[in-house]
């Protein structure tokens, strides 16, 4: 698909393309990794502490336990990212603070303190999920098709 | 043991993403949403649950459990009241999620100010 791109662009497009390309700073792949890994890693751990807790004090079942676990996650998120903090760790962390569902917790509740300056309804209402709108369409929009699907399989005996 | 098994899935999820950040240059948006396909793909299957027994936290906490929970909570429905169920059981399972967030971006706006930077 890039070649073909690059055919309907005019010759002095393609220079500073391939010109772009050859100046663009290689990203640190592995070492990215590696901080994704341990700061990902870390936030599940943490995330296995608070469900470990939930379960031995409030009697919830290993398989409840996540709903408040994400919950919880998601009050810390709020705290650090109104704090300022959250952003100095994703700068480092990259993939490790935005896979886990913090990084979600995040884009909501930055664009709901970003926007607040245009008024509660307009600004945090409307904008609120901007960034996390996208998530929430295509997880819901998949699982429909495959719940769907499954039901279908199951009703007429193949499953 | 647990706590290492969540170490160990979580954080390999989180290098999944990364890796898609960097080699395959997909933008938070392209890639989050990519893994909540995954996660609801896999419990389509029935192989999240096991992860999640097995992992922990490592499994639940990921934005990837977040497909299985919308798979899960539209199945059980489903079972009960068929293709309508599907739809009304969505998010029977997450809503803490996505209730949190509403309810913590809400109060996030009224405490704190935009930073300058």
């Amino acid at each position: 698909m890039a070649d073909n791109k690059k055919k309907n662009l005019p010759p002095e497009a393609q220079k500073y393309q391939a010109f772009q390309k050859q100046r663009e700073t290689e990203r640190p792949v592995f070492k990215n990794c590696l901080k994704a890994f341990f700061v990902g890693g870390f936030i599940c751990v943490i995330g296995q502490f608070i469900s470990t807790f939930y379960i031995y004090f409030f009697d919830f079942t290993e398989q409840t336990a996540g709903n408040p676990t994400v919950a919880t996650l998601i009050f810390i998120t709020m705290l650090l990212t109104g704090f300022g903090l959250y952003d100095k760790i994703a700068q480092f962390a990259g993939a490790g603070t935005a896979v886990p569902v913090t990084g979600f917790g995040n884009s909501v509740i930055s664009s709901a303190i970003e926007h607040r300056t245009e008024g509660f309804v307009l600004g945090v209402g409307g904008n609120m999920f901007k960034l996390a709108g996208s998530v929430i369409l295509f997880g819901v929009f998949s699982a429909f098709i495959i719940a769907l699907i499954k039901t279908l399989l199951i009703q007429w005996g193949v499953l | 043991m647990i706590f290492l098994w969540a170490f160990i899935v979580g954080g390999l999820i989180c290098v999944i993403g990364q890796i898609m950040f960097d080699v395959f240059k997909l933008t938070p948006g392209h890639t989050l949403s990519t893994l909540v396909v995954i996660g609801a793909i896999l419990d389509g299957f029935g192989l999240y649950q096991p992860l999640i027994d097995f992992a922990g936290a490592g499994a639940t906490v990921p934005i990837t459990s977040f497909g299985n929970q919308l798979v899960h909570g539209a199945m059980a429905e489903g079972e009960e009241h068929g293709i309508i169920g599907v739809v009304t059981g969505m998010f029977e399972v997450t809503s803490s999620g996505i209730s949190a967030a509403i309810v913590f971006g809400m109060i996030g706006a009224i405490l704190f100010k935009p930073k300058g930077d």
